[in-house]
């Protein structure tokens, strides 16, 4: 096609400066809503832009114009053509008690996958320290968990010193940001097919197994739940969402008996596993300053009864806040699928260049 | 180095085509953005240090959550703050931006980011690179996971070639027909090539010069075939120079 360079540049050049301060407004969030006339507008100018860049293309003098007119139609596109649901700003007690506990309960399978997973690991574990008592160091490579348990409740039991005066906060926050490391990893762990989420979920359990077994065979069983509860039924159900949003991840990468393609699968589970790792990391929180301020404190500083108390407490409120939490919303509005099973109608490919 | 690029097809039959950013620039990008949080980092350290006179268990907490929230949440922030760039991808003109070209979203911007934990395995972003390599796209594991690629857009400098071309009578200009028909029928990367030639024509050796511009000429010449008067006792060199004010100077 032949065309007159100057005449064309100078008649269609502020078609798209006008294109362009819509896209900025757009882009700058200055456009809340469009009226009608200002949708057409939009909608026209930006098929004029792309009927412009079709006369360009081939024109070899303008390389610049082409670039200018390829970056402008492609965010035009990208405006026109997204069909995912724009949600306002979600206040976060919303996002925390609806769109959180409904994206778990739409995940409830892989979560269990990931108990199953984990409790075979405690199985494992259990059954191992149980036959073998000397296998001790090599399940359980942390220093402070290799003494002998009775000895170890003895000693905390008859302390006369805090040893974390002060630096409970320090601590506190060093368990915070160590286990949500550790949820980040098992998560992203789920792009191994879900293999290094797996391997992670049953060494959890080995540990949490072998713990358990090693202080109810020395008769520490009370203890054990005193330490553990207050912070464990936090942290514990944390670590298994990590797992169960790198099991989603896992399974979308797989696929099974899903017919869409792998890019539908993993574009239809990416927000989901972004608000289970956000939530995850939330509860961590909550169980890094318990596991400081409360957890490291026994008999007769804090009551044994009153940490199993104050464990279970949080546990029943931990299942109700999972199960129940946004479901009379949800009967109202149904909740937006997390991606719409949203196809542009445009074809992509890539292709290597000289 | 790998480079690609992303074509997309509009319902309305237009293509625009977006440059894909290789895995050596975009580590060099990621240098630069680690540069940058161990500057911040840095910064916090001797602000802490100095809150440390006043309470080392809340000083030695605070710098535990920044460490972290800097180094995971760095990405994340920028990328959503600067639609798709960190100062890195800035300065290395790189951007991340949805995989079929639609609006970036927040929740890829985390997945890609969070999903480093995976890439930088064993060391240095190893397994990321070895992926984004092998990639079609360029994209290493977080990328595939979130449906995003990362495009660069190099800045392109037109040659300043009014001094090269003032003031030269050309005689293909005698033809505008066909002189249309010549800017209608080479294309960009072509005209680009034969600019840039001239541009740095005293950069060769006489031989070499001689036998580049030959070529380009003859390449040229079966594009559009001018009358004899127009071309024949013209050096290779001219010839060129005249196609390239056909070219990039649309006005005589």
């Amino acid at each position: 096609m032949i065309i007159d360079l100057q005449r064309f540049l100078a008649t269609e050049r502020p078609a798209w400066t006008e294109l362009e301060r819509v896209l900025d407004k757009l882009d700058a969030q200055r456009l809340k809503q469009m009226s009608l006339e200002e949708l057409e507008r939009f909608h026209l100018l930006y098929e004029r832009a792309a009927s412009d860049l079709a006369k360009i293309t081939t024109f070899a003098s303008e390389p610049d114009t082409r670039r200018y007119l390829e970056s402008l139609v492609g965010r035009a596109y990208a405006e026109i053509h997204e069909t995912r649901q724009r949600r306002p700003q979600a206040a976060l007690l919303g996002w925390f008690f609806q769109t959180l506990p409904q994206t778990f309960r739409r995940h409830i399978r892989a979560f269990y996958f990931s108990v199953a997973i984990t409790l075979a690991g405690c199985a494992f574990g259990g059954f191992t320290i149980a036959l073998d008592p000397a296998s001790k160091p090599a399940l359980m490579p942390f220093p402070h968990l290799l003494q002998d348990p009775a000895k170890r409740v003895a000693e905390e039991e008859h302390a006369t010193k805090d040893i974390l005066s002060g630096q409970k906060t320090s601590f506190s926050a060093q368990l915070m940001t160590h286990n949500t490391r550790i949820s980040i990893l098992t998560l992203a762990l789920g792009m191994t097919w879900g293999i290094g989420t797996i391997i992670l979920l049953f060494y959890n359990g080995i540990m949490v197994g072998a713990i358990a077994v090693d202080y109810v065979r020395a008769g520490q069983t009370k203890f054990l739940l005193g330490w553990l509860l207050p912070h464990g039924v936090i942290e514990i159900p944390a670590i298994l969402i990590a797992g169960q949003a790198g099991l989603i991840l896992a399974l979308a990468l797989i696929g099974w008996g899903k017919r869409i393609s792998l890019r539908a699968r993993l574009r239809e589970i990416s927000r989901d596993i972004v608000t289970l790792i956000f939530g995850v990391a939330l509860l961590l929180v909550w169980a890094g300053v318990i596991e400081a301020f409360l957890s490291q404190y026994h008999e007769p500083v804090v009551p044994y009864s009153a940490k199993i108390a104050f464990g279970l407490v949080e546990l029943f409120l931990l299942c109700l806040y999972l199960g129940m939490s946004g479901r009379q919303s949800r009967a109202g509005v149904p909740p937006a699928p997390s991606d719409p099973g949203r196809q542009p109608k445009g074809r992509r490919d890539a292709c290597p260049t000289l | 180095m790998k480079t690609a690029t992303l074509r997309v097809h509009t319902p309305e039959g237009i293509v625009f085509s977006q440059l894909l950013a290789g895995p050596v620039t975009r580590f060099l990008a990621w240098s630069l953005d680690l540069l940058c949080i161990i500057a911040m980092l840095t910064a916090l350290g001797i602000l802490f240090g100095l809150l440390q006179m006043l309470s080392a268990n809340i000083a030695s907490a605070l710098y535990i959550l920044s460490y972290f929230i800097i180094s995971v949440g760095y990405g994340i922030a920028c990328e959503w703050a600067w639609r798709g760039q960190t100062v890195g991808k800035r300065l290395f003109r790189l951007r991340v931006v949805d995989a079929e070209g639609l609006k970036l979203q927040f929740h890829q911007i985390a997945t890609r980011n969070l999903l480093r934990f995976v890439d930088s395995l064993p060391i240095f972003y190893f397994l990321g690179g070895i992926v984004c390599w092998f990639s079609s796209r360029c994209q290493r594991l977080g990328d595939i996971a979130a449906n995003t690629i990362v495009i660069r857009h190099p800045r392109i400098a037109q040659p300043d070639l009014d001094q090269l071309l003032a003031g030269k009578f050309n005689s293909l200009r005698l033809y505008p027909h066909l002189a249309a028909r010549l800017r209608q029928r080479v294309s960009p990367a072509e005209a680009a090539v034969a600019a840039q030639a001239l541009v740095r024509r005293e950069q060769f050796d006489p031989i070499p010069r001689l036998d580049l511009f030959a070529n380009l000429a003859s390449h040229f010449r079966e594009k559009v075939e001018f009358p004899a008067e127009a071309s024949d006792g013209i050096a290779d060199e001219q010839y060129i120079r005249n196609v390239v004010d056909v070219l990039y100077r649309t006005k005589s």
